[in-house]
């Protein structure tokens, strides 16, 4: 005779109670043992870990054939002659950085952060007399090797376009939850030094080139006595971008402070070659109709 | 055919589907009139001897009404190509209108002056890169909003980022000398590499010289604070001679350091003092790991060019 069986009411929410208290009771007295009998024998803890890992966006990623698995001689050998060969053969960046025409404070802001994390970046007033297309050829012509272009809406920053030159790829991102570096709880300060760049989950051709185009914007040796770290962490498609100082306390401790700013992109389309709206040749791009699947990722 | 005023009088008094009656006066909305406005003079169709300006498709004409092709109301109109040349349509204007009433070729110029202009505007819009109001869709922006908290949460950005860091200062990216690394960690990293290294299987040569080498370390490791007050060569405990050749080199570094070193020194507890950035070759960390013993077996070497490979490495 179930609970439910019970017809006066408060007798019944008695007895649930009871119930559940009794239950409670079981599940701590259970825990308590597994504890001490895990204290006891830590393989027992591992064997359960082992056993127990719960199923995740991340491993539960369906089968792409873009990701490109360990060290792929193929990859590697097409990526050594890519537009990029030439900055990861040793070639210095150069970055010019401006907005689009009659931008606002936020975007300006947003810019100047930017100046403070990309090492000589250059930033140049748009004016409205030149089409990004102009632009981008007076930067080829003055050699120039990236041209990052944010676009704002409403006077807030929300687009980030990035040209690597002088033969593309033309990126362009989406630009959400931008943080500046004083809005940033106990962060840090940003020093001079070239930063580290970490890129994290980029396991596909396409984010390869996108892992690529960030890199190509830095320079190739760090200066390590810095102690700064730019990450940009890909996760379902959204990059993350931070920045710290680190410090190893021990062999099996850092601590990070963060310098700041921190924003997330989300890449809209990549462009073949230099940025062409009418006629140009687009390696990706995103609809709405391609999230179809949340085990799905591209970058 | 000379019923002009016939074909006036109608159109005028009774009824004339292009005339559009406004409050300023009749307009006319005939293709063909020089002017748009609707009057005796400059209406097309009760006009025989008539002229116009007209475009197409970027290309401007010269359209006379010739008397002989009155009869056949589509061929009555004779079109002149005009040249690109502003002058030299003008030109032909006035060389295909000779004796045609002065102010109907007054206006077939003013005419091509204004389709002159709007087509150069026209261009220079076409040149011009086009905005489009995009809809911001809301649901989409919703569920971006969402999953991109999710991706962030399960991102766990500083525990993968400072696993990465652990990872490059283990796996000697940022070189054997490492100018980011308070100098005991660094120690400590490399007893622990050591201590791996040792349970691996060594020859015999190997292991003696390790003894050896234990037996000088063993009564220093336990104060790390004399080490660093005594006189670099006393503690030298490697045997070759390229160990003392760095070691002379050392001496030459720590005359320069050694007040930047006993400020250093002071700083250490607070491992987050800079290390200054002059620091140049750095040659400490070198020697101290050396004093330690067993793990001589190391390789100095100049700035490494790991960070490269790094960079690669996703």
């Amino acid at each position: 005779m179930g609970l439910s069986d019970i017809k006066n009411k408060a007798k019944r929410g008695e007895l649930l109670a009871k119930q559940r208290v009794e239950a409670d009771k079981a599940k701590r007295q259970r825990r308590k043992e597994l504890k001490k009998a895990e204290a006891a024998n830590p393989e027992l803890r591992e064997a359960r870990l082992r056993e127990n890992v719960p199923a995740t966006q991340e491993n539960t990623r369906e089968y792409d054939e873009a990701v490109v698995a360990g060290e792929d001689a193929e990859v590697a050998q097409e990526e050594e002659d890519d537009e990029f060969a030439q900055y990861f053969g040793g070639q210095a960046p150069k970055v010019l950085v401006t907005t689009t025409p009659n931008a606002g404070r936020k975007t300006v802001g947003f810019v100047k952060e930017l100046m403070s994390v990309v090492p000589n970046l250059e930033y140049v007033k748009r004016g409205k007399k030149f089409e990004l297309q102009q632009i981008i050829q007076f930067c080829r012509g003055r050699e120039y090797t990236d041209l990052v272009v944010v676009s704002e809406d409403h006077g807030e920053p929300t687009h980030l376009t990035l040209v690597h030159l002088p033969e593309g790829p033309t990126a362009h991102f989406r630009l959400t939850r931008i943080k500046g570096g004083k809005e940033i709880a106990g962060h840090g300060r940003a020093t001079a030094h070239y930063p580290e760049l970490i890129l994290n989950r980029f396991s596909t051709r396409l984010g390869h080139t996108v892992g690529r185009m960030f890199a190509a914007l830095f320079p190739q040796v760090p200066e390590f006595q810095g102690r700064q770290a730019v990450t940009f962490h890909n996760q379902r498609d959204y990059i993350f971008f931070r920045r710290h100082r680190y410090v190893f306390r021990n062999s099996k401790r850092v601590d990070l402070q963060e310098i700041g700013p921190r924003f997330t992109l989300k890449l809209r389309w990549l462009q073949k070659g230099l940025y062409d709206p009418a006629s140009g040749e687009y390696e990706w791009i995103y609809k709405a109709d391609l999230e179809t699947s949340r085990r799905r990722v591209f970058l | 055919m000379n019923n002009d005023g016939i074909i006036w009088e109608v159109l005028n008094n009774q009824f004339c589907s292009y005339k559009v009656k406004t409050d300023l006066g009749n307009l006319c909305r005939h293709q063909y009139n020089l002017t748009g406005r609707c009057n005796r003079k400059e209406c097309p169709l009760a006009n025989s001897r008539y002229a116009t300006v007209r475009e197409w498709g970027g290309r401007i004409y010269l359209c006379l009404k010739t008397a002989e092709r009155a009869h056949m109301p589509s061929k009555q109109w004779e079109r002149v190509e005009l040249p690109k040349n502003f002058a030299q349509a003008v030109a032909t204007i006035d060389a295909n209108m000779q004796f045609w009433p002065g102010w109907m070729i007054n206006t077939c110029k003013q005419r091509l002056t204004k389709i002159t202009q709007y087509l150069i505007r026209m261009r220079r819009l076409k040149l011009k890169s086009k905005h489009t109001l995009v809809p911001i869709k809301k649901k989409l922006e919703r569920r971006e909003r969402t999953r991109e908290a999710k991706a962030e949460a399960a991102a766990r950005l500083d525990q993968s980022i400072e696993k990465e860091l652990l990872e490059r200062l283990r796996s000697k990216a940022y070189g054997d000398q490492p100018l980011n690394v308070n100098e005991s960690v660094w120690k400590e990293i490399l007893e622990g590499e050591a201590l791996a290294a040792e349970s691996d299987a060594t020859t015999e040569d190997e292991l003696e010289e390790e003894e050896e080498l234990e037996d000088a370390a063993a009564g220093f490791v336990s104060d790390e604070s004399d080490i660093e007050d005594m006189p670099g060569p006393a503690y030298s405990s490697g045997p070759d001679e390229e160990d003392e050749d760095e070691d002379e080199e050392d001496e030459d570094g720590d005359e320069d350091d050694s007040a930047s070193d006993s400020d250093s020194d002071s700083d250490q507890p607070a491992a987050k003092s800079k290390r200054p950035a002059d620091a140049g070759a750095r040659p400490k960390p070198a020697k101290r790991a050396k004093k330690h013993g067993p793990r001589v077996e190391i390789e100095y070497e100049t700035e490494a060019a790991a960070p490269d490979a790094m960079l690669t490495n996703w």
